[in-house]
């Protein structure tokens, strides 16, 4: 079953609603940048978020009119979507204190 | 500002009309299309306002859809916006006109972890622009992202690279900004807008705000680079485009009655020029209005439209008034060739009486034009600003070939120290009005001072004002204000 837009798959472990991340990834075409921003996510969320984490990435080149939602001006945009509230970082994740700081990633209680 | 012709053709740089009343007049026909025009100004000074109509005008009119991207302001408000320009925002939407995106950029949101750019934006932009194929756009006010991305390096380079994706769309754009302190704008685009640049102002002086517009530059056309006043009403934007006009109205020959045959007897037996200036001048009580009605009312009679602005007297005020001499004006408004327009000279800005004068002319293009009285308009203590914009209404009736005729209070004196001398020259004709009490017996003189391109009568008569009408007396013999020296038995002679 193969999806257009890619999906990490969680394990099937016991995580606490507030624990779970639901992270969403904008890029506009295979940029160097998007390509740095989704390597260096899944470093990041590899490291501190394992088993407790799904990232979507949507390509606007392919849907614009997803930009709109989300409030998309600058790319890449990263939008942590779980747990609320709602928390939006922009570039290419490489300042990785940053990026925990601007997602506000809680380690597991 | 007239200049030597070039000898080599230039290409004339093509316009986007904006359908803003005076706007595409000083303009020469509108923005430059296909290219971006910055819009500058303090807050609440109509930016918004006149980029909406820009869009809303090219969408109804011109058959250009158009695409707004809105920085700062809520939908509400931009609804609001449009409806007062007697649209909704929603069925423009529906039928593909209009589209309006809103960009919400907040600074607390978002903390910047490297390298990026703004492509959301561009994707955003483009893809309504496609979905109505939108010819212009505007952007309200992209400054709103100066607060909301920290890195301002990227930002300008990016806005650069905006500017640049618009014009090789091909999209007529108008760029919002902020007026800054010592820059145009508060984040200097004027850097990056290099067409078209246009200011608006928002004064408020002596507790009276005024509102301009200046064309602070326009590539490849000549513009004027006076300040331009502008009203905002119940219709939207309008400019006046009263512009330091060469004298280059044309000189008619054609002739109109003064309204009393024995007026007209005075220059020539026909009256006035057609398209002059006329001024009637006099103190307190001498006729001066009657004068003017009595005017109006035969040109109404002939079925030549009218406009009277009073500055002192309300509508029905005059037509009571005008009965009482015999004048019945109401026939005339029931046809509309006769329109009133009344205002306390004091409600407004003087430049804002002149902008509403200007648009009624151009909306009902009467053939007369009374203004009772200008006094206010031409008092000592009147700033020169107001003194010029009144010469070039004056110069704009005259290119509409409008007869026009203006009253003015004196005090008691010469005619020429209660009138400025800026005033007097503009006119064509000049009546003076006036009280004399030769032998005890007062009565009321009228004498024409001046008269261009004509012979004129300088003898006094005596103006009778009855339930009749105004009508001239006789010759009055060897005039001075203080001593008269017609006696009874001159005056039995004199018939």
């Amino acid at each position: 079953m193969r999806k257009k837009s890619s999906t990490i798959k969680r394990r099937r472990a016991k995580v606490r609603r507030s624990d779970f991340y639901r992270l969403r990834l904008y890029i506009a075409g295979q940029t160097p940048n998007s390509i740095a921003a989704i390597a260096n996510l899944k470093q990041i969320c590899e490291a501190k978020l394992r088993g407790r984490y799904v990232v979507e990435v949507v390509d606007l080149l392919e849907k614009p009119q997803l930009a709109k939602g989300d409030q998309i001006i600058a790319i890449p945009t990263l939008v942590r979507r779980l747990p609320p509230p709602v928390k939006k970082i922009i570039g290419n994740l490489s300042k990785t204190e940053s990026v925990i700081v601007g997602l506000d990633l809680q380690p597991v209680r | 500002m007239t200049r030597a012709r070039p000898k080599v053709a230039r290409p004339s740089l093509a316009k986007a009309p904006t359908g803003i009343q005076g706007l595409d007049e000083v303009t020469g026909g509108g923005l430059p299309k296909g290219r971006v025009t910055l819009l500058c100004g303090s807050a609440g000074c109509g930016k918004s306002l006149l980029a909406m109509e820009f869009l809303v005008h090219g969408a109804v009119r011109y058959g250009e859809p158009g695409v707004c991207m809105d920085f700062e302001e809520t939908e509400e408000k931009l609804r609001a916006n449009v409806a007062s320009l007697g649209f909704d925002l929603r069925e423009l939407a529906k039928s593909k006109k209009l589209l309006v995106d809103y960009v919400a950029v907040e600074r607390h949101e978002i903390s910047e972890t490297g390298e990026y750019n703004l492509e959301g934006l561009f994707i955003r932009l483009g893809h309504a622009v496609k979905a109505i194929k939108a010819k212009r756009v505007v952007l309200d006010s992209i400054e709103a992202l100066f607060s909301g991305l920290a890195d301002s390096t990227i930002l300008r380079a990016e806005l650069r690279r905006l500017f640049q994706w618009l014009e090789d769309h091909k999209l007529t754009a108008v760029v919002t900004g902020e007026a800054g302190e010592h820059t145009l704008t508060r984040h200097g685009l004027e850097e990056y807008i290099a067409d078209c640049v246009i200011a608006l102002d928002h004064r408020v002086t002596e507790q009276i705000s005024t509102r301009r517009l200046r064309i602070v530059k326009y590539r490849g056309t000549s513009h004027g680079t006076d300040e331009y006043p502008f009203l905002i009403d119940r219709e939207g934007i309008s400019v006046v485009p009263l512009s330091s006009l060469a004298l280059a109205h044309k000189a008619l020959s054609d002739r109109v009655s003064t309204g009393i045959p024995a007026l007209d007897e005075m220059m020539e037996g026909k009256g006035f020029f057609r398209g002059s200036s006329v001024l009637v001048s006099g103190t307190a009580g001498t006729g001066k209005s009657s004068l003017a009605a009595n005017f109006v009312s035969s040109a109404c009679a002939r079925d030549e439209g009218c406009l009277y602005f009073a500055f002192e007297e309300s509508p029905s005020q005059i037509l009571r008034n005008m009965r009482s001499v015999g004048l019945n004006l109401e026939r005339w408004v029931r046809k509309r060739l006769l329109r009133f327009h009344a205002m306390r000279p004091t409600s407004t800005g003087l430049e804002a009486h002149l902008a509403s004068l200007h648009k009624l002319i151009a909306k009902h293009r009467p053939r007369i034009v009374v203004i009772d009285p200008i006094t206010n308009l031409v008092s000592p203590s009147g700033t020169y600003d107001v003194k010029s914009m009144l010469m070039r209404l004056v110069d704009f009736l005259k290119v509409q070939e409008i007869t026009s005729m203006f009253t003015n209070l004196t005090f008691a004196g010469d005619p020429q120290e209660g009138t400025g001398s800026a005033v007097s020259s503009l006119m064509d004709a000049w009546i003076v009005l006036r009280d004399s009490k030769p032998n005890g017996r007062p009565r009321r003189e009228l004498y024409v001072l001046k008269s261009r391109g004509m012979a004129h009568s300088r003898e006094p008569r005596e103006l009778i004002v009855s339930h009749r009408g105004i009508e001239l007396g006789i010759v009055l013999r060897d005039h001075t204000l203080d001593t008269t020296v017609t006696s009874p038995t001159a005056v039995a002679s004199a018939k």
